[in-house]
Formats: C-alpha cells, structure tokens, sequence
C-alpha cells in the first residue's frame, strides 16, 4: 500500500525546499549576477542592483585582458585529470587486493592510509619544497599531478574498496569455474560492475584537485599555474573589485560546476562510501 | 627505409628549422618570470610591457598575487633557491636586508641613459645595502593626510598651514562624522599586518614619542606611550570609523575615499594618483591634502615607501631581467606612462626629472607635497628617543615583520574590541621578548 | 597488489616527515641565512609555549565541531525534507549540490565581499534597509562566521549522502510502524536514526578529514584574526613557518600537528572502524 499523499502537501514541501535549495544555491546565482555588472552597479543595494542596473560583460572582458583564463584552465584540467587517472591506475590493485584478498592487516593499512589525509600540508611544505627545486618539478604540471594524486589517493582507495567489496565472490568465482582468466576476470566481471563506483571515484577527485588551493598555488609560478592561482590575484585589487571578483570567480568555477550538474546522479550514487546497504 | 630511421629524419628537420626560425626572430629571445603585486601601477606596467616585448622579442610572464602572498611565495623560492622567478616586486623593508644576505643581483650596472642621480637620494639609499643598489624603484611614496575640501568648507574648519596634533585630527573627525548620510570622520587601516595596520599605527606611535626596542634591543611596546597611542587609535576608529574597519587596508579605504564615504584619511601619497583620477573616484575635485598629524614630536610621523623590482641571485636569466628593469624604472618609462596613461598615473616619488616635467606637475595637483614629503621622511631618525634600527613605520631586521605581524592581529583584536589596550600591548611585548630571545639580541 | 599505493604513499609519508622532523630540531630561518646549528628540542619549546598554541587548539576543535554540528544536523533535515514527495526534486538537488563544488577561496572571497562586509554586502545592505546596526561578522563573530562559511561548502555532501541513505529505508518497515501507531519523532528516533548512523560515521570521517587543516577560508577572510581568534593550527603552523620564515618552529609544529592528527584518527577509526565493519 502506497502512501497516499494529498496535492497540498506536496505543494507545501515543494516551497519549502525550493527555497532552501535557492538559498544555498544563492550566493553563486548572486556572483553571476554581479559578474554582467559595472563595478560601480555591483556595490549597489541588493533590490537595485537586480531591478534597476544594466547588464554588461567588460568584467568578463577586463579579466580576460589582465590574465591568460585559458592557460589556467588548461593547466586545471590536465593537473586534475592528470592527477585523478594516475590515482586510479595505482590505486585499482590496492583496492582490489584489499577487498578480495584481505589480510589481516588490510583493515590497519587502510585506516593509516586515510589517516595520512589529516596531516596539515604546510608543515611539510619547505621540505617538498626543497626535494621539488632538486628534481627540477618546481613550477610543472608533472609535479602538481604527482602532488595531487598524492594527496587523493587515500581517498581513492577507500572509495574504490568500498564498491569492490559489495561485488559478491560468488560471481568471480561462477566466472573462474568458467575458466576465465584472471585478465578475463577482471575486464568482462570485475569492471563492469565497478564501473558506476569508479565513476563516482573519478568525478569526487576530479572536484578535489581541481578546486586545491595549498599545494598548487605554493608550487607554481607562470607555467603550471591553474585557476587557483588565478583567482589568488584577484583577491585584493585595488578599487572597486566586486565585477571583477565575480567575473573571475564564475570563470574559476563554472567549468567544474557544470561538470557536477551533468554528472550529479553518477556522482552521488557512488557518494556513499559504503555508507548504504 | 625503416621506421625508426624515418623518425629520425623527421626530428632532425624539426630542430632544424626550429633553431633557424629561433635564430631569425631574436638573438636572445628569452622569457622572464616577474612575481608582483596586484596594484594599478603594477597592472598599466603589464599592459605597456607588450612595447618591451615587441622591441626585443623577449617575452614576460606575470605572477600577480595579494601582497601577503607575495611576499611569501618570493622569500621561501629566493631562501631555497628554487629560481622560480626573475624579477621579484619588493619593497623598502626586504631591499637592504635581502641584498645584504646576497640574494640579489647588483643592479648598479645600468649604461648612463639610466641616470641614477636622477633617482632621489633617500629612495636610492633605501635600496640599498652597504652602498650597493638591489632593487631598482618603481614609485615610492610617503603618507599624508588626504581630507574631502567640500566636507571642510560645509563645516568651517579651516585647513591647517602648520603640521596639526592627533588630537586637533580627533577634534576634526568627530565634526564631520556622519554615518546617516555614509560619511565617516575618519578611515584608517586596521587589517592586521606590519605592512598593514602597523603602517599607520607605527608613525602614529612615533608621534607619540613612543619606540619599538631601546639602545639594547629590549622591546618597548608596554611603554605609556604605546598605550597613548594605541588608546588614542582604538578610540577614534570607534567613535568616527566606518564600520568593519578591521577588515580594511590600504585597498578597501581607498575604495571608500575614492566612493566619498571619509572624510579624512591618513595614507600612502602615492594613492593621490587614484583620488585625483577622475575615471576612478567620485572625489577627484574636491580632495585636499596636508601633513601627516604629529603630537608630542614630529618625529617620524610620515612613512617612507618604495616598491621596487628586483633579481634573484637565482635566477637563470639575470640579462634579459637587467634589460627589463633598466626599461620600467627608466625616465622614458615615466614618459609612456604619462603619454599614453594620463600624466596623473605616472609612477610618483622616484625621479627628479618626473617632477621637473611641466606634464606632470599641471596634471598631479599634489605633487609638491608628495615630494616634500618624501624628501622629509627619515628613515635614519624617525623616533624622539635614541633607537639602534632605521626605519619609520618598520625596524629594518629581519625578525621585524614576524613581530609586526603578531603586534598588528593584536592592535586589531582591541580595534574589534576583543581585547583591552592594556592585554594588547602586554601581549605584544610578551611576544616581542620572546622573539628577539630567540632571534638572540636578548641574551 | 596493495603495494604500490603502500609504498608510494610510505615514501610521500616518510620522505617529507623524515625531512620535517630533520628541521625541527634545526635552528633554520630562511630569512636569516647561515649555519643551522641542532638545537634539541628548543623549537618545540618555542612551539608549545607560543601564546596562541592553546587558542589555537581550542578555534581548530571549535570550527570542527562547530561545522561539523552544523552540517550532520542540517543535513539530516534537509535530507528528511529532500525525500518527501514533491515536485521538481532534481532541480532542488542541483542547487543545493551547487556549494560543494566551489573553491574554498572563491567561496571565502564571496562571502567575505558580497555578503558579509557590512558596507556593501548584502548582510550590510539589508541591516541598513531594515534600519538596524549591520554585524561586522569578522570582528563581532569571526570564527562563527568562517563556521559558516564552511558549512556552507559541506552541507551538501552531507545531505546527499544521508539522502542517499534514507533513500535505501526500507519503506514498508515505516509503514508498519505507522500502522502500530508510532508518531513521525518515534518513527525518526527508532527507525531512521538508527538506519543512518553508519551514513553519519562516514560524513563525520570525512569531513573532519578536511576541516582539521581548513586554511584557505582563513587565509582568504581574516588572515587568522583579530587577534588570534580564527587561527587554527594549521594556520598557526603557516604563521611560523611561511610568515615568520622559521622552519625549524614551522616543524616542530607540523610534528606536533601529525601526532595530534594521528590521535584524532586512532579515536576515530575506533569509534568508526566498528561501525563500518557492520
């Protein structure tokens, strides 16, 4: 028997949530806004700004003139990109021993691995510092996608054993009996259903590195510098900034932003690190 | 012909006319890394650095970061070496202390069209370090006050001849402080920082007879005149301030004066170039300026500031960054900018020439005083008391800006009324102690 | 097969950590260069009796706590709300999801500019049309206000995951107790609570995982201040280290800063680690 539920209260839960889905939603809706602003209108009253000021895009334009937006975008995208599949490659095997071939230490690695997330990274940040000016990675993508996928990959591992270990053995071994290979195992058995939990793995990592802040900004200077350190020099301009901020704030997130809406089902199904049974 | 064979070939025809097409465009065609400050002299320098390019085929990458930023960024790539960057944006404060630590390169080779001599005598002494220049000035400034003359005549105060007291400045705040109409007596600095707050609140307390360190480096920040001056700025920010002062730095109170919500303002000269602006501020036709107030000495009570670029030691390609800097800090330099920018955005208080320029001196109404004011500012003898650094608003060691920085977050805790004076200073030189313990002036 | 995240990892641990605790027994200054003479165990004296070790102690448990309340509360009603029936849910979700996908600084420089600067953010306007006194957050509230800020950026995930959860509620199983009589708090308290707790232990690994070393949000918005009233370690850890240059202080901290994060994950995985093996 189903719930029967009346036309009104749906009606009623649907503006509730609405409204609190708009306004966590607001302040991005309100840098948009202001980004197609003069900066003269931007500091304006909230009503006046939305009611009684044109639109414009010179922010946009302003921005683009003082900053190369696609050099950092493009060296956002492969440092997380970059950094997010190299995890993977390593982190499979990891994952995969520990869910199917667990030891009796899997569970203590495991933890030690997430525990090395807490470390705060500007204690180590002069020796990295210093091991990256010898090995010549100062200021590169590669060593950002190396620092990066560094920094990820406890998460990726955890991640990818949660969704490994809710693949029942029995089907590996119905596929073993079978007389599949180990190879054979893994690419027609194993991926397939892992696929949805690797995809949710990929796209959370994606968002991570591309939205670090620590790491890339200290390491870079001109050439691998992604939009982090785009958005660090505009901070505190002189003048009237707020158009500008907004402008080079959209720009900064809207790649990533549009990536989790289209992707947001695949995403949060696999959000649950083995939360949900 | 096999593949491997035809791979090669290909290689070598691709360095090839790689090298003759490297060759044909520059001699020297190199591209430099310049790691500077978000400010609108730094951002017409980016614009106008295209020129530098085209001439010598040379190309610039710019870091623009928030000056905090900066300056960490720099100082951990020069201390380690790392080569990150060619030219650095520095200021008075790291010039000499870094060019003693041998960290820059010379920069006193220029050929004669440079003109050193033009360069005003305190600024070249500024940056320099045992009598070698390191850092080549940009603008250099000192600070004044800036008042609204519309906002004085409406109340009758008469703009003062001679340097005026804190407490006749307090006096004047508290006239025109009128916050239903979005007008502030007064806007001053109080983000926390020594390149911040402790900007205005240093001379501040210099004019209140107060030091940093007596003759054997002991910190003297528990002093009664510390505790007048800060007293004195805890109260007038909070009586005649605009609100969230202590969010506000050199930036957001400019942003403020330029928007006419102060009446007055104690800051950098070099911020006239903006107010008289009248593409950038609503208050270009009626601001005025005079001194810096003073109050039991005039010691002290305007700031000296250079920004100014300089070369790691560091870096790979030192010609090419000479070749910059002797094109941005020249006179003709000073010229483009006031031809192609507008005469009042020329780059302030560096060179004689600058001002002897009719240009300028018709189109920046406050020249005069910046220089004046600049020419005043002593960073040798800036306190009424005997003290054992130079320096105005700073103590030339490297250990200062850890302490300025601490000093600067507890001045703005009692801004935010957090704190008492009196835990503020204490704390203050508590932590002044323990640094300089450290640090081994104190044995 | 485990090995080469093992020894990867071992090595990005070791290496780095080696070197940190190399430092911190060094008397090493970038800006005063020279000599680096051992100093024992000088730098964590320094270190420890820093005036704002303990308040920095106390912001660091404070902003995770806080934020933590914050998100597993808010969470837990909004997802409540999420799984009514109603219409247009996706496009609820999408907005909802929208902060976790922002940078930490755009989302510091956004709040600190356009909402919270009590001249022209929005907070200050509306204080003003209202005719009142706008808050200045960052010198009135400034460590409730960077726990908001925070939130901001977390409630998503949490809510998404206990949704996720409350989703996979067997319905039937509330229906029934609905029948028996059971009011909706008693059906919350002994069915969906217990029915969420692992979804919750997982939200509060995670996030206490990222918010012990929350630093751009500081950086960003009050610089660790006034005073010391939004430093955390982390950015206590950033004051020595990148501010004041003393790297073997910056050390010492960092050192002290792992052993604490270690102690936080040993209590954690005990409390958590049962939960998950469930």
């Amino acid at each position: 028997m189903a719930r029967s539920v009346t036309t009104a209260r749906k009606t009623a839960n649907t503006i509730v949530a609405g409204a609190l889905g708009l306004l966590m939603f607001f302040p991005v809706l309100w840098i948009i806004i202001l980004s197609f602003k003069t900066e003269g209108d931007a500091i304006k009253a909230p009503l006046e700004i939305l009611f009684n000021t044109g639109w414009t895009t010179e922010s946009y334009g302003t921005v683009q003139a003082r900053s190369n937006y696609f050099k950092h975008f493009s060296n956002s995208l492969i440092i997380s990109l970059g950094s997010t599949f190299l995890g993977i490659l390593i982190a499979v095997p990891a994952a995969w021993a520990m869910a199917f071939v667990p030891a009796k230490r899997t569970k203590d690695v495991l933890m030690w691995m997430l525990s090395t997330k807490m470390l705060p990274p500007v204690g180590v940040l002069v020796p990295i510092y210093l091991i990256f000016r010898d090995l010549g990675l100062l200021d590169t993508r590669t060593g950002l996608v190396f620092v990066l996928m560094m920094i990820n990959l406890p998460i990726i591992v955890w991640m990818l054993y949660t969704y490994f270990r809710e693949i029942p053995g029995e089907i590996l071994e119905a596929a073993r009996m079978d007389g599949a290979s180990l190879r054979e195992e893994v690419i027609y058995v194993l991926l397939p259903m892992a696929i949805p939990g690797m995809a949710s793995t990929v796209l959370l990592n994606i968002i991570l590195a591309w939205n670090e802040a620590f790491w890339t900004l200290n390491l870079t200077a001109a050439k691998a510098a992604p939009l982090t350190a785009f958005i660090a020099s505009y901070s505190s301009p002189e003048g009237l900034f707020y158009a500008k901020l907004s402008a080079a704030s959209v720009m900064a997130i809207a790649p990533i932003l549009i990536m989790g809406w289209f992707s947001q089902k695949q995403l949060v199904r696999g959000l649950t690190f083995g939360a949900v049974k | 012909m096999n593949v491997k064979s035809l791979v090669k070939l290909g290689k070598g025809i691709a360095g090839a006319s790689g090298l003759v097409s490297v060759i044909a465009t520059a001699a020297f065609a190199e591209e430099i890394t310049i790691a500077t400050v978000n400010n609108s002299d730094m951002i017409i320098m980016q614009e106008l650095s295209s020129q530098w390019e085209e001439q010598t085929g040379n190309s610039v990458e710019w870091v623009v970061l928030e000056e905090n930023v900066l300056r960490q960024r720099a100082t951990t790539d020069i201390a380690t070496d790392g080569g990150s960057f060619d030219i650095v944006t520095i200021g008075a404060y790291e010039a000499p202390i870094w060019g003693a630590q041998d960290w820059l390169v010379a920069l006193d080779d220029f050929d004669d069209s440079y003109d050193y001599e033009d360069i005003f005598e305190p600024v070249r002494n500024g940056l320099s370090a045992n009598g070698t220049l390191y850092a080549v000035p940009f603008y250099a400034e000192s600070s004044f006050t800036f008042y609204r003359t519309d906002l004085f005549e409406g109340a009758g105060i008469e703009v003062p001849s001679e340097q005026m007291t804190y407490d006749d400045f307090a006096a004047i705040a508290a006239q025109l402080h009128d916050p239903d109409n979005g007008v502030y007596g007064t806007c001053q600095r109080g983000k926390a920082g020594w390149g911040e707050n402790m900007a205005f609140v240093g001379p501040l307390v210099n004019a209140f007879g107060g030091r940093w360190f007596d003759m054997d480096w002991n910190p003297t920040i528990d002093s009664a005149e510390w505790s007048a001056a800060i007293s004195y700025y805890v109260d007038l920010m909070n009586n005649y301030g605009p609100p969230g002062a202590t969010a506000n730095g050199h930036n957001e109170n400019r942003a403020l004066f330029a928007d006419g919500k102060c009446a007055t303002w104690v800051d950098a000269t070099s911020a006239a170039g903006y107010i008289f602006n009248p593409d950038e501020s609503s208050v270009h036709d009626k601001t005025g300026f005079f001194q810096a107030p003073k109050q039991v000495t005039d010691k002290g009570t305007g700031w000296f500031w250079a920004w100014a670029l300089a070369i790691p030691k560091s870096s790979q390609k030192v010609d090419a960054a000479k070749e910059f800097l002797a094109w941005s800090t020249s006179k003709g330099y000073v010229e483009l900018v006031g031809e192609s920018k507008g005469w009042v955005a020329a780059p302030p208080g560096t060179r004689q020439s600058t001002y002897d320029n009719a240009s300028y001196i018709d189109a920046a109404p406050f020249a005069a005083t910046v220089l004046n004011s600049i020419l005043a500012a002593n960073p040798a003898d800036a306190t009424r008391d005997p003290v054992p650094y130079t320096g105005v608003q700073f103590v030339a060691i490297p250990e200062f800006q850890g302490i300025g920085n601490y000093v600067g977050q507890q001045v703005s805790a009692a801004l935010a009324g957090q704190q008492t004076v009196e835990q503020t200073l204490a704390n203050s030189q508590r932590f002044a102690v323990r640094e300089m313990t450290k640090a081994g002036y104190i044995k | 097969m485990i090995s080469p995240a093992v020894v990867l990892l071992l090595g990005w641990m070791l290496v780095p950590l080696s070197l940190t605790i190399y430092f911190s027994f060094l008397r090493y200054n970038l800006i005063t260069p020279g000599a680096n003479p051992f100093v024992g165990w000088e730098n964590y004296y320094w270190f420890l009796t820093d005036p704002s070790f303990k308040a920095a102690m106390a912001n660091t448990f404070m902003l995770v706590g806080g934020v933590l309340l914050i998100t597993v509360a808010g969470g837990i009603l909004f997802a409540l709300l999420l799984d009514q029936p109603m219409w247009g849910q996706g496009i609820v979700r999408i907005m909802a999801i929208a902060p976790f996908f922002v940078m930490p600084t755009v989302s510091g420089l956004v709040w600190k500019n356009m909402f919270m600067n009590p001249v022209n953010g929005i907070f200050g306007h509306i204080a003003y049309g209202l005719g009142v006194q706008p808050i200045d957050f960052f010198s009135q509230i400034p460590l409730l206000s960077i726990i908001l800020i925070v939130s901001w950026q977390w409630l998503p995930f949490a809510t998404l995951i206990l949704l996720t959860a409350l989703q996979s509620l067997d319905q039937e199983q509330l229906e029934a107790a609905e029948m028996d009589g059971a009011g909706s708090m008693s059906r919350f308290i002994y069915i969906m609570l217990p029915h969420l707790a692992r979804a919750i232990t997982v939200v509060i690994l995670i996030q206490t995982i990222f918010l012990l070393s929350i630093f751009a949000e500081i950086l960003v918005t009050t610089n660790g201040g006034p005073g010391v009233s939004t430093t955390n370690l982390t950015y206590l850890i950033y004051v020595s280290s990148l501010l004041q240059f003393d790297v073997g202080i910056g050390s010492a901290g960092g050192v002290i800063a792992i052993i604490l994060a270690n102690i936080v994950a040993f209590f954690l995985m005990r409390m958590i680690g049962k939960n998950l093996d469930a």
